[in-house]
């Protein structure tokens, strides 16, 4: 939805659709879709027979699961325990907390209008335990309060997919007759115990009710956040320019991270301007650094690219990734580190000229030449090289082979004499052919085969021609020439 | 010491240098589309297994191809600087001379851009001999202006070495390398041959034998005997 920037209709239904072992399935539906009677988990297809008009879009459960977790964090706002229930849900722990809101029924009043702000519908409950909260939520009243003794009442009524049980032993209460929670915590605790003894957590009614009514333990453990390594300079009038201000502010930076023992690889600039308007430059580091003249000549040439408007008034320099980092020393006398030396080279090239520009090639398993090199970045570890080849290859490759008119003697032979680049090149001596088949579990069919010649021509320039294809191999027309490299 | 090994022979007749320090040589190719001027710098680098930064712009890389690893004499790391001006090479290459961990700095320039002046190479030389790191600068269809490279190249492919199993086959390569200028050898001609398995180059003064007279070798003037 995020993509399409607005939010769906409500009178349309939608459904959100992930990849199942047959074709997509629903993995979300909303309001309107659900009273047409469509059920997440059944196939996509199935459901389109059922809903003609149904609209489908692909969920983002990554992106659902990230959001997830900035929400968790966004709600310590009301308790200091808040914590990821598995992938639709949040749990705080609101215990000694509800009074600051005037009660808890006022309290979920608070967060429902809080979450609406933001654009969220959300279904609350308070309960004693978290599987108790779970079921009220979820399958409740609106804004339900349980009271701690009156877990039974509140509950009783429920179906039993309100115990957090899988599949199979929902359909097996089904079977049984036991269709509320009522119904199962009114079955002798021993008859329970007895059929369920050996199944997990998410397939036994009977610990799934403990948890319920507080019986078995289930506790918030809450997420810790990172500190945020930030530093700000708010400035007394409006400037246009942040260079003055960029070195103070990396070295009180650096002194943060210092402090945490800790390094950044990514550094976001964030100017305030006074009309209102944002402008962020990033930068980048290869390796986790702390030093406050690196991080400082990183952004020398980006500064330019802020377009100040009218003037900005606030300056805020905050570390992205960070990482811990221990400071070494190689040497007894404290010289500098050859290593550091080359990742700050690399650091200041791939700031320059982006990140794209700087590559380390490292061999490749194939035997096309084009594809027996790949890029890397500059710094990775490439463990696995390439099998040497006794073959000998040419110095330098061009990037697209260049197709050259040719003069053979026979067909299957090296060419007499070629035009290269508006040059005729008489071919003095010759090495080959070798041939380089296609490789048939990557090229498209009907690739043709290539046969390498090495030439040398009458004034010694050395090439790499290649004759693609065969006559009369059924793959194409005439055979064609190209120049794909210079030998030295 | 690859430099030293070719400098050894370039200077026999005169004064022995006792070290020669890495610093800016600068090639030119005649044809622009010609691989020799790189092999020889390759041949020329300290054999040490410390990365290579080469920066290429763009005209360079579309003329005449990039460099390909299967191709290379030694397996050494190669960080490849792809960019599109003459002024980002320098500029790249300028800072990879800061860093001492680099065993060589080589930067492909087309043509003759303004910002390639007299300033921009000196500025390459003297830091190149600061960091202690040879760097190499190859230029293609660039004519030799004024420079302050420490050692000017004129290097081009001449007909290869006789294949010793194959007569129709090219065999070892051949470059004539011309040093039209230097700062601290006299300057020369060779043909040098490159033996690729062994990464060696061996020179052979180009002025040793002048041209058979045309008369010489008729029948009546055949030595006897």
């Amino acid at each position: 939805m995020e993509r399409c920037g607005s939010a769906p209709l409500d009178d349309v239904p939608m459904v959100l659709a992930r990849e199942g072992q047959h074709g997509p399935v629903i993995h979300a539906a909303n309001r309107i879709a659900r009273i047409e009677g469509i059920q997440p988990g059944s196939r996509v297809v199935d459901m389109r027979a059922i809903c003609p008009e149904l609209q489908v879009a692909y969920a983002d459960e990554a992106g659902d699961h990230a959001a997830l977790d900035r929400l968790v964090l966004w709600a310590r706002r009301w308790c200091p325990w808040t914590v990821r229930d598995a992938n639709n849900g949040l749990i705080l722990d609101t215990t000694g907390a509800d009074h600051l809101w005037g009660g808890e029924a006022e309290m979920l009043v608070e967060m429902e209008t809080q979450l609406s702000l933001l654009g969220l519908t959300a279904r609350l409950a308070v309960a004693p335990t978290w599987g108790a909260a779970w079921a009220l939520a979820r399958y409740g009243p609106v804004r339900s309060v349980c009271e701690p003794d009156e877990a039974y009442f509140k509950l009783g009524p429920l179906p039993v997919t309100g115990l957090r049980l899988d599949d199979p032993t929902v359909l097996l209460l089904r079977r049984l007759g036991l269709k509320t929670i009522g119904a199962v915590m009114d079955v002798p605790r021993l008859s329970l115990t007895r059929r369920f003894v050996k199944a997990e957590l998410h397939a036994n009614p009977l610990m799934r009710l403990d948890q319920v009514t507080g019986k078995l333990a289930e506790p918030v453990s809450s997420v810790d956040v990172k500190p945020v390594i930030r530093v700000q300079a708010r400035l007394a009038e409006p400037i246009f320019d942040p260079t003055p201000y960029l070195p103070d502010l990396c070295e009180d930076l650096c002194e943060q991270l210092k402090e945490a023992g800790q390094g950044c690889r990514r550094l976001h600039l964030t100017v305030y301007k006074t009309d209102g308007d944002v402008s962020h430059i990033d930068v980048a580091t290869s390796a986790s650094t702390h030093d406050p003249a690196h991080l400082h000549s990183l952004f020398r040439d980006k500064v330019e690219r802020i377009n100040p408007g009218f003037g900005f008034d606030l300056i805020t320099l905050a570390a992205g990734t960070v990482e811990d980092m221990q400071d070494k020393q190689t040497r007894l006398d404290g010289g500098s580190d050859n290593d550091l030396h080359l990742t700050k080279l690399i650091d200041r090239l791939s700031a320059k000229f982006g990140p794209h520009a700087v590559t380390r090639p490292v061999l490749h398993q194939s035997h096309l030449p084009e594809r027996a090199e790949t890029q890397i970045a500059a710094l990775a570890e490439y463990p696995n090289k390439g099998a040497p080849l006794t073959k000998e290859r040419p110095l330098r490759l061009l990037d697209h082979p260049e197709e050259v008119r040719v003069l053979f003697a026979v067909p299957e032979g090296p060419p007499a004499q070629f035009v290269w680049r508006r040059q005729t090149h008489r071919v003095a001596r010759y090495a080959g052919p070798e041939r380089i088949a296609p490789e048939w579990w990557k090229d498209r069919p009907g690739t043709r085969l290539r046969d390498y010649f090495k030439v040398e021509d009458q004034v010694g320039r050395r090439l790499w021609l290649y004759r693609e294809g065969l006559h009369e191999d059924g793959r194409g027309g005439d055979p064609r020439w190209f120049v794909h490299g210079m030998f030295v | 010491m690859g430099s030293l090994r070719v400098f050894k022979t370039l200077t026999g007749q005169g004064k022995q240098p006792v070290t020669m320090p890495h610093t800016l040589s600068e090639a030119f190719l005649s044809p622009p589309t010609d691989a020799s001027a790189v092999g020889f710098a390759l041949s020329q680098l300290p054999p040490t297994n410390a990365p290579i930064l080469w920066a290429q712009d763009r005209l360079s890389r579309k003329e005449a191809g990039r460099p390909a690893l299967a191709g290379m004499p030694a397996d050494r790391p190669i960080i490849m600087v792809d960019l599109s001006r003459a002024a980002d090479v320098l500029w790249a290459m300028e800072d990879g001379l800061r860093c001492h961990a680099l065993g060589a700095v080589i930067g492909e320039v087309w043509g003759d851009p303004p910002s390639l002046d007299f300033t921009a190479t000196k500025r390459l030389a003297m830091r190149a001999e600061a960091a202690d790191v040879s760097c190499w600068l190859i230029r293609r269809a660039a004519s030799p202006d004024l420079s302050a490279a420490r050692d000017r190249w004129r290097i081009a492919s001449l007909p290869s070495t006789p294949h010793p199993y194959d007569p129709q086959a090219p065999g070892a390569p051949r470059w004539s390398l011309d040093l039209f200028r230097s700062r601290r050898s006299k300057p020369g001609q060779w043909v040098a041959t490159y033996d690729g398995a062994a990464d060696r180059v061996h020179l052979v003064a180009s002025n040793g034998d002048r041209a058979v007279e045309p008369r010489d070798g008729a029948v009546w003037e055949r030595a006897t005997g």
